[in-house]
């Protein structure tokens, strides 16, 4: 009974079954009526023509017609009789005994003798005084209209349970085969929720409201996994590499208390200490920006202007190229190259990349950076001439903590290029990196802001 | 300077109340807002208050702080260190915002930046020493002599000088002068420095750019 389906069904039958009733009602009450008006006038045209044949013959024609046609194989009955009561003609056995309504209308059972068959028939009939104290019955048999009347109702009434038994039995069906899928539904749910994250809900296809549930709930898994291997990603990272400078610095707070320390001594350890404690802070806010990045939080979506941020970025750090000895420019933009995104995100990672570039390229090296529009797409070049990536290990320097052999020395935690693909990720746009001929080209191609968005 | 610190974890309250007293501050300390609502009323240079509290939290505070008509520079405190998060500390009527953990010369240095800007009118000319700056015609001299800057280098000086005898952070410089909020690997705010550094003192009796270890920088003809 609490099932939705079953109770639907039932709602739906309730409401079929009362118009079904109504309208097969009035087809009834309009049929049933139109007989029974047939009837009535039947009845009254055939007095009318008595009443004609006694006004030009009187009692005695009246009566001699009356007895013709009571001798007739019809349905019609009379019934003649005088101021006495003393049955004159007519072809019943005797005056109705109920009464005649206000329009002189009697309904009444007859005998009817066929051979030695009796039965009681139903009949109609219309009572007429003539002067002199005569009266005339003239009627119908109805006998078979009155049954017509009640096959119909005896098949309405079957045919009323029909409906509800069939109802019933229709709701029970399809609120069984809901209940199945809803229930298979449910067990994947159960076997998802004990732990079993890989297992997904059954969908057969069919492309019902159901079957889209279904694969919609299976998206929503599909991404509590991406989260969750995010999640273990950085837990795994926070266990491996979070570990060696924790371990260090309480190597070095540890030494330096057991070997009796100097005032001199202890100030150096407690610096380097804050020192460490800084870095290990900056890797640890950057892993939880990456991690929650690429758990797909959404930032703002605003028109972003990337030769503005590009320039920016220059502006911050050209002295420590021109420190360096490396050249750094921006290429001339090509089209438009407005974006949709957050340009504090993007403002950093561009800073990351031209960061990474300068920290790599030689002195009297070149870095460029270029924004151009292709199409649809707004495609940010940051290229250098430096020592490059080989091409096995293209794909790695995105990953977090990783440091080619011969970079181990530089400054860093590491994870600037990872911030990169993270910022690119959140923003939908595609990360690349190709060979530079000589050194690296990194590019992010995103979508551009379309005009109107512009405005 | 008189400084009200709101903070209800106790050790970390204590490192800053006798961190600022070494600097020759005088700084009280309450553990929830309501406290601190009413301590408010002795009147104090500037307001240190973290925004999560037991009972009232740090918002609410603010805004009540504000609605009663107080207008002592409010520093927030925070381990909630996303951009939205900031917007809402200052809109609740917060004029600084400051990510825990940090460094206390960072802290003491937003402290007293904040305290000075109090009565500050607007200047048309700022002079550090010998140390011109023509705040509307953007020239720069010193000893009479023209000093040509860039506009970011002119932009520097611009708030070292805001803040001239204070010590000004790399951060401070990063959010002010090139509205970055985010850390940069590489000391690039340093090579920007010492790039002015070299344009106004170079060459000049007395340093006014001076690093100050471990902290940042400050202008000021004293050293």
């Amino acid at each position: 009974m609490r099932s939705t389906a079953f109770r639907l069904a039932l709602f739906y039958l309730l409401i079929f079954g009362v118009s079904s009733a109504g309208l097969l009602g009035f087809v009834f009450w309009r049929s049933a009526g139109f007989t029974a008006e047939q009837i009535d006038q039947t009845i009254s045209a055939e007095v009318q023509g008595l009443h004609e044949r006694y006004r030009l013959l009187g009692v005695p024609g009246l009566t001699q017609v009356v007895k013709e046609r009571s001798n007739r194989q019809s349905q019609s009955l009379y019934y003649l009789v005088d101021r006495r009561g003393r049955r004159l003609a007519g072809n019943i056995d005797s005056w109705p005994t109920s009464n005649a309504d206000q329009q002189d209308w009697i309904d009444f059972d007859y005998n009817h003798q066929v051979g030695d068959v009796a039965e009681q028939r139903r009949a109609r009939a219309r009572e007429i005084e003539i002067s002199g104290g005569y009266r005339l019955l003239v009627g119908r048999d109805v006998q078979q209209r009155v049954a017509l009347v009640e096959l119909i109702q005896s098949a309405f009434w079957w045919a009323g349970f029909g409906i509800v038994g069939l109802g019933l039995l229709g709701g029970l069906f399809i609120g069984r085969q809901m209940l199945r899928r809803i229930d298979a539904m449910a067990a994947a749910s159960a076997e998802i929720m004990s732990g079993n994250l890989n297992h997904r809900v059954p969908h057969d296809g069919t492309g019902d409201e159901l079957d889209r549930l279904a694969q919609s709930l299976n998206s929503m898994l599909d991404r509590i996994e991406v989260l969750m291997n995010a999640v273990r990603q950085v837990s795994d990272n926070i266990a491996h590499d979070l570990r060696t400078p924790i371990s260090r610095l309480r190597a070095r707070a540890e030494v330096t208390l057991m070997g009796d320390p100097s005032l001199e001594a202890c100030r150096e350890a407690l610096e380097k200490t804050l020192e460490e404690a800084d870095a290990l802070l900056s890797t640890f806010n950057a892993l939880l920006d990456i991690a929650r990045l690429e758990g797909g939080a959404s930032g703002p979506r605003d028109p972003v202007n990337l030769n503005e941020v590009i320039a920016d970025v220059v502006d911050l750090y050209e002295p420590v190229a021109e420190d360096a000895q490396i050249t750094l420019e921006v290429l001339p933009a090509v089209g438009s190259t407005t974006v949709k995104g957050d340009r504090r995100l993007l403002s950093q990672a561009i800073a990351n990349l031209v960061d990474n570039a300068l920290k790599y390229t030689g002195s009297r090296g070149r870095v460029w950076l270029k924004a151009e529009q292709s199409g649809k797409q707004a495609i940010l070049t940051i290229g250098d001439n430096g020592p490059g990536v080989p091409a096995l290990e293209r794909d790695r320097i995105f990953d977090r903590f990783v440091r080619l052999d011969s970079d181990r020395s530089k400054p860093g935690n590491g994870l600037g290029l990872s911030l990169v693909r993270a910022v690119a990720v959140m923003h939908g746009a595609e990360l690349k990196v190709d060979d530079g001929h000589p050194g690296l080209v990194v590019s992010i191609i995103l979508e551009r802001a379309s005009e109107v968005e512009v405005q | 300077m008189r400084i009200l610190v709101i903070e209800d974890d106790k050790e970390a309250a204590s490192y800053m109340v006798k961190g600022l007293s070494e600097h020759g501050h005088v700084a009280d300390h309450v553990h929830d807002a309501e406290s601190g609502l009413v301590m408010a009323e002795s009147g104090y240079d500037v307001i240190v208050l973290d925004r999560m509290l037991p009972g009232m939290d740090g918002l609410q505070a603010a805004q009540n702080l504000r609605g009663n008509g107080f207008t002592t520079p409010i520093l927030f405190l925070s381990a909630l260190g996303e951009v939205d998060d900031r917007v809402t500390g200052l809109k609740a009527g917060g004029d600084d915002y400051l990510v825990k953990p940090f460094a206390f010369s960072e802290l003491l240095a937003r402290l007293e930046a904040l305290a000075r800007r109090r009565g500050e009118e607007p200047q048309t000319e700022i002079l550090v020493g010998d140390l011109e700056i023509n705040l509307l015609s953007r020239r720069v001299t010193r000893g009479g002599q023209r000093i040509e800057l860039q506009p970011r280098e002119f932009k520097l000086l611009e708030f070292l000088a805001r803040h001239s005898d204070r010590v000004v952070t790399r951060t401070m410089l990063l959010e002010n002068v090139w509205e970055y909020n985010f850390d940069p690997q590489t000391n690039v705010i340093d090579v920007h420095v010492s790039r002015l550094r070299s344009k106004i003192d170079k060459g000049f009796q007395l340093p006014l750019l001076h690093t100050v270890r471990g902290a940042g920088y400050r202008l000021s003809e004293k050293g």
